[in-house]
């Protein structure tokens, strides 16, 4: 694992500096400071609390952090709403599925094209033909490169709310993939699913992050420290809304700290190997 | 059977333009799941808006296009000042705002124009009524009813062919979610209450060439609610088909009732109809079913 990360480019993609985050009076994040190199998937551990959504939701924008910094492609984006951060590359899913219950898993995952559309309003009505061009277009990527690769051919045309949870998940991965992110936030994507199912999803995230045709950096909240071990290539330690440590999986094994705060006194980390 | 048929017809012809006011209305209700009880107000904005420039000797057609731009920046400036505040908060208080501010548009509006009755002079419409076989309908009716079609199918083709249609979907849905995809809630709201703002103009322009103009055109706020309720709340075909029946069901209402019943049958038949329709079908004709599972 230390090998290949190695390999990974040291161009930073996303960095946070000094991150307070706080809701009255209680402390959700105190000085946060965290560095994602391009490339890499890097993980985000810490019990329950630990303010690891809370994290994620100042990253993608949904909070506004009382102090600090955020930067992306080396460009601050602290004051952009999350709509402005879709825009420039960045894409999530959410602890508890988000999806569109109420449309098929097709125009869920159409939705996620929304950033890409050129034709503006009154271009989509007047160049009617040439819309009609670049949403064939849309599709044909949805379909090819979507649905092929999240393997859900089958239920393109059902409605989300009819599926069973585990697909679910898969749908609103599939969604945050259709925007072609640069960086994708993955909030406890294996929570809820069964062994086969987290098995999927374990190589779905790798493929999106390894395969040349993506190569998506990969920010993934996940209490299943077997996989969080397995895909990351640097592991960040929350609790209580601080760091505890930054560093490659072997590191925080070893940390005496994360083994006290989060791994447990016991050998807690081999759940699911 | 003549005056079966024109109550009929005429009832269609006004049913147009509550469709066209409903389907402003449900547009909001759809996006935001806000009951938007200024809408009344709304229509009479722009109409008086329309008549003013009317009045100033501006042709009919581009005094309502002026109306129309007007209602897209009032839409605009509605979201920015009283709305966007309130994203993320309970729909409840955003209900309560538009209580508030349709007290604020029925003040502002006494003050600009008083409450006397104004009439488009010269009338709009030629006064001669045109005859289709047995069959006599004003002229003001058969031109706002296609106007109101016209800008209905213009409305469905905006949601049907550009992909705001299903972000507007997607933000009622699941705000934040639809935030995560890029897509602005401010600009789907603002989109919303704007083309709100353009329908009930044109509806209350059009109403008030048939009945002249003054505060009680506003009604026509309060008859969206059993349109809607007819149709489903967030139905766009289910509030036009809505706005035609109501149309009509006022009309016979009016020609058949009003004879035994005399004074407001009219008036309060939709909210009858509505009222036992609700026991039957709590969803609309088209409206969603939410089914909890349990």
């Amino acid at each position: 694992m230390s090998l290949q990360s190695e390999q990974k480019t040291e161009e930073i993609l996303l960095e946070l500096q000094d991150i307070h985050m706080h809701f009255g009076k209680v402390k959700a994040l105190s000085g946060i400071n965290l560095k994602i190199k391009k490339g890499e998937i890097h993980s985000v551990i810490g019990p329950n609390g630990a303010g690891k959504t809370v994290m994620m939701n100042c990253i993608n924008g949904l909070y506004k952090p009382q102090k600090g910094k955020i930067l992306f492609k080396n460009n601050e984006i602290t004051p952009l709403k999350p709509y402005e951060r879709a825009k420039i590359g960045m894409a999530r899913t959410f602890q508890k599925v988000e999806v569109f219950g109420g449309m098929t898993v097709l125009d869920n995952i159409r939705l996620g094209r929304h950033i890409h559309y050129k034709s503006g309003i009154l271009n989509g009505a007047l160049y009617l033909g040439k819309a009609a061009k670049e949403e064939i277009e849309h599709r044909t990527f949805i379909e090819e490169q979507i649905i092929d690769l999240l393997e859900i051919e089958h239920i393109r045309h059902k409605p989300v709310e009819m599926l069973p949870y585990g697909l679910q998940k898969r749908v609103e991965l599939g969604r945050a993939l259709a925007l072609e992110p640069n960086l994708l936030i993955l909030d406890e994507p294996l929570a809820g699913l069964n062994l086969e199912e987290v098995e999927d999803m374990a190589r779905f995230i790798l493929d999106i992050n390894e395969e040349k045709r993506w190569k998506v950096t990969c920010l993934l909240v996940e209490h299943d420290m077997g996989v969080v071990m397995d895909l990351s290539n640097n592991i960040f330690v929350l609790n209580f809304g601080n760091m505890i440590m930054d560093g490659t999986p072997e590191e925080v094994q070893k940390n005496p700290e994360v083994i006290k705060a989060y791994l447990g006194e016991e050998d807690l980390y081999a759940t699911r190997k | 059977m003549e005056l079966f048929l024109m109550t009929i017809v005429t009832g269609i012809m006004v049913g147009g333009i509550y469709a066209l006011v409903a389907l402003g209305w449900v547009l909001i209700y759809k996006c935001s799941g806000v009951l938007n009880l200024a809408m009344g107000e709304m229509t009479l904005i722009g109409a008086y808006i329309s008549i003013t420039f009317y009045s100033m000797g501006i042709p009919f057609l581009l005094a309502l296009l002026l109306s129309l731009i007007i209602g897209l920046i009032l839409g605009i400036l509605t979201e920015r000042i009283f709305l966007d505040k309130l994203i993320g908060e309970p729909v409840l208080s955003v209900i309560m705002v538009t209580v508030g501010l349709s007290f604020f548009f029925k003040g502002s509006l006494e003050l600009i124009w008083g409450t006397d009755t104004k009439v488009f002079t010269p009338p709009v419409f030629p006064l001669e009524p045109i005859e289709i076989g047995p069959i006599v309908i004003g002229q003001a009716y058969l031109w706002s009813f296609i106007a109101a079609i016209i800008l209905l199918i213009a409305f469905v083709c905006f949601f049907k062919y550009t992909r705001w249609g299903l972000a507007m979907q997607a933000t009622a849905d699941d705000e934040m979610a639809a935030l995560s995809l890029g897509i602005s809630a401010r600009f789907v709201y603002a989109a919303a209450w704007s083309i709100a703002f353009i329908s009930a103009g044109v509806g209350g322009t059009l109403l008030g060439n048939i009945n002249g103009l003054n505060i009680s055109v506003a009604h026509l706020g309060l008859l969206v609610l059993p349109v809607v309720v007819l149709g489903g709340l967030n139905s766009v075909p289910g509030a036009i088909v809505g706005g035609i029946i109501i149309g009509i069901l006022q009309n016979l209402c009016g020609a058949y009732l009003d004879q035994y019943f005399p004074g407001g049958v009219k008036e309060i038949a939709p909210f009858a109809f509505m009222v036992i329709f609700l026991l039957f079908k709590p969803y609309g004709l088209w409206g969603w079913e939410r089914i909890e599972r349990v």
